[in-house]
């Protein structure tokens, strides 16, 4: 039976990672993921999973003991943030072109410097060329949910990728709210057992995984990866669909919100959408056609069924919780815009850079960014494409 | 010249601010209030005060101020009443009391 | 509940008051009367008596607005010391209250608020929380308080599932159960409102 409770977004991923029961954690405690190792000590302490809890020097040695226990067959987790995630940054390329499905929860928080432990989208947009397939929540339910599907995502032959759950630092993770738990039972259905074909403690299948690659092998391997990154997106629908028996909650690749005949839209990513979605409610009831996507998956990146939603749209904010310094715009405005490119008709769409450092953005400032896209629309002309907004100028 | 610390607040626009956030000035730990920290004051009582100057390498903010050899009233901008002045003070010249009156 | 939509508050502490932990028990109790709800605390440079914020959303239906909260419906100040650094009415809606942990009277606390006008309330939670637990705890005091004077739940319904979820919790320490029940008592009854 489902049941619902009240938790913080780091108190809903510990105890989805206390339901799948993993074999592995191997943790280093950084703000404001800390809460998610820590919860789940307790949880081993008290012999109510069968983990083990792996304490490292520091987030690279967690990724590597991750790494080598996924390699030798079992299941292992981490959590981290920020300047976690980035000194592990070297070894989640490891993680990703070795194959192993490790998951990671990744509590969105700004990179230094300067130091900063509030959130923004810096430390996972800064991890998007690993290899990880990265899945993005709203909300504590959200996080809970992705996390349940992150393993059978990952471990599924036609993908063998690693899986990074990614919410919002305090605004998420430190925010109590309502949230609907699946039993154990229905946590393990979905989970099932983990079964790869070959690992290292399989002492009928020799293995030594990690190889050096000549430049002669390289490349294929890479071929391999992208292809594998590409099977993902399907495997993602599936294990929604099977998701949505489960608990009639429904996932895509991204949420359309009153998209169906929107003229005005956001592309945006995580729980600023919630504080959209109020603007949208607002300028709907006042007849202006607006509307919001919220990305979901952005490993692997959805161009063609963003395109296909997005085609419509007269005026698009893409907005970025994170800098690239490309000088152009942000990452998500990059890929997204890409992804507009063979439409023939195509939105007129601007970047709006924002909430940087856990800088806060309210309904109001939503508002605002519509009207500056209907004004947009009704000129015809983007005007300066490259936007910060919220800053002291 | 980089703006000092002290000209820059939340108000400062981007182009106010240093580049990077750097931080001009010597002593700038001494601009920051953490007297708002604090929810019970010393008080010295000087009349008990033997000026052995015992309080003053103990407290962990600076916040006993030393001149010519005697020690004065509390910096109350810093301190942030932790109270282990008063438990050092051999001659009980020192009374920690609530920060608002009861 | 009323017949707004949302109700938000904001609490206002110090680091190891147990304003957070006040602003939880809010959510809690909302939670169980079937409100959708958020409480969240806002951080920064955190040490114990260091000034914190938390704030409360409370509504019927989901709330999916995840920024601060800057007009508030309700103010809750539970360390009556930070008056004089932090402006606690900022925002503070003028149908809305104040409730500050304080002997004072709302008529002596009223020139200390910024020049806010609507009604401002006092509460000893303090000197409730000794008398009754044994030491300074406001925040079970003012968690009654705030419920009493925003009655964004029943209080009765309220007082039902504090007593259910301390008997839960202290299964094995009737006292406890029965010292709190005497601390919310105590507040709803003491509570002025000016």
């Amino acid at each position: 039976m489902n049941r619902r409770d009240r938790l913080s977004g780091n108190e809903a991923v510990a105890f989805a990672m206390k339901q799948i029961n993993p074999d592995v954690m191997a943790a280093f405690p950084i703000t404001p993921s800390t809460e998610i190792p820590q919860y789940f000590a307790s949880y081993v302490a008290n012999g109510e999973v069968d983990t083990e809890f792996v304490t490292v020097e520091s987030e690279h040695s967690s990724m590597s003991a991750c790494i080598g226990a996924e390699a030798a067959g079992a299941r292992a987790i981490t959590a981290t943030s920020s300047a976690g995630l980035a000194l592990m940054y070297e070894v989640l390329y490891v993680a990703a072109s070795s194959r192993l499905p490790i998951t990671l929860a990744c509590v969105n928080r700004a990179l230094s410097g300067p130091i900063n432990i509030n959130n923004d989208h810096s430390d996972s947009m800064g991890a998007r060329d690993s290899g990880w397939i990265q899945i993005y929540s709203e909300t504590n339910q959200e996080a809970y949910d992705n996390f349940l599907q992150a393993m059978p995502i990952g471990e599924d032959p036609s993908v063998r990728l690693p899986v990074m759950v990614c919410q919002d630092g305090f605004i998420t993770s430190h925010a109590v709210e309502n949230i609907e738990l699946l039993d154990d039972a229905s946590v393990r259905a979905l989970v099932g057992e983990y079964r790869p074909e070959n690992y290292l403690l399989n002492p009928e299948t020799p293995l030594a995984v990690g190889p050096y690659d000549i430049s002669a092998y390289y490349m294929e391997h890479k071929k391999q990866q992208a292809e594998a990154m590409k099977n993902a997106k399907a495997r993602i629908l599936k294990v929604a669909s099977e998701f949505e028996k489960l608990t009639g909650r429904k996932y895509g690749l991204f949420e359309a919100y009153r998209m169906e005949d929107a003229e005005l839209a956001l592309l945006l990513i995580g729980s600023s959408a919630g504080t959209a979605k109020a603007a949208v409610d607002r300028l709907r009831a006042a007849g202006v056609r607006a509307g919001l996507v919220k990305l979901r998956v952005f490993r692997p990146f959805p161009g063609e069924e963003l395109a296909e939603t997005l085609k419509n749209v007269r005026a698009l904010g893409i907005m970025d919780k994170s800098e690239g310094f490309s000088s152009c715009g942000g990452p998500l405005f990059a890929e997204a815009r890409g992804a507009l490119y063979n439409l023939e008709k195509r939105p007129l769409a601007v970047n709006y850079v924002y909430g940087l450092g856990g800088r806060d953005v309210r309904v109001e400032d939503f508002v605002n960014i519509f009207g500056e896209l209907s004004s947009i629309a009704a000129s015809g002309k983007p005007g300066e494409v490259y936007r910060h907004i919220g800053q002291r100028d | 010249m980089i703006p000092k610390a002290s000209e820059i607040n939340e108000r400062s626009s981007w182009k106010e601010m240093t580049q990077g956030g750097e931080i001009a000035g010597g002593g700038t730990a001494r601009l920051v209030e953490t007297g708002q920290w604090r929810s019970r004051r010393p008080v010295h009582l000087t009349d008990k005060c033997r000026q052995c100057l015992l309080c003053v390498p103990c407290c962990p903010d600076s916040s006993i101020p030393v001149q010519n050899g005697r020690r004065s009233d509390f910096d109350l901008m810093h301190c942030k009443g932790c109270g282990i002045c008063a438990k050092v003070c051999p001659f009980g010249a020192i009374q920690m009391c609530g920060e608002v009156e009861e | 509940m009323k017949e707004k939509e949302t109700v938000e508050i904001r609490w206002h502490g110090r680091g190891g008051q147990g304003t957070k932990t006040a602003c939880l028990l809010l959510a809690d109790a909302a939670f169980s009367s079937g409100c959708y709800v958020q409480g969240f605390p806002e951080y920064g440079p955190e040490r114990m008596g260091a000034p914190i914020t938390a704030y409360n959303r409370i509504s019927r239906v989901r709330n999916t607005v995840h920024s601060n909260i800057y007009e508030p419906d309700f103010v809750a100040v539970v360390d009556e010391s930070l008056l004089r650094s932090v402006d606690v009415t900022a925002g503070l809606k003028e149908d809305g209250a104040v409730i500050v942990n304080s002997a004072k009277t709302p008529e002596e606390l009223r020139p200390l608020l910024n020049g806010y006008k609507g009604k401002v309330c006092s509460v000893n939670a303090s000197r409730i929380s000794r008398e009754t637990l044994g030491g300074n705890f406001p925040n079970t005091p003012m968690l009654a308080a705030v419920v009493w004077v925003s009655r964004v739940v029943d209080p009765e319904k309220f007082i039902e599932d504090m007593e259910a979820s301390l008997k839960h919790k202290f299964a094995t320490k009737p006292h406890v159960i029965e010292d709190n029940l005497k601390a919310l008592d105590v507040s709803m009854k003491e509570v002025q409102v000016g």
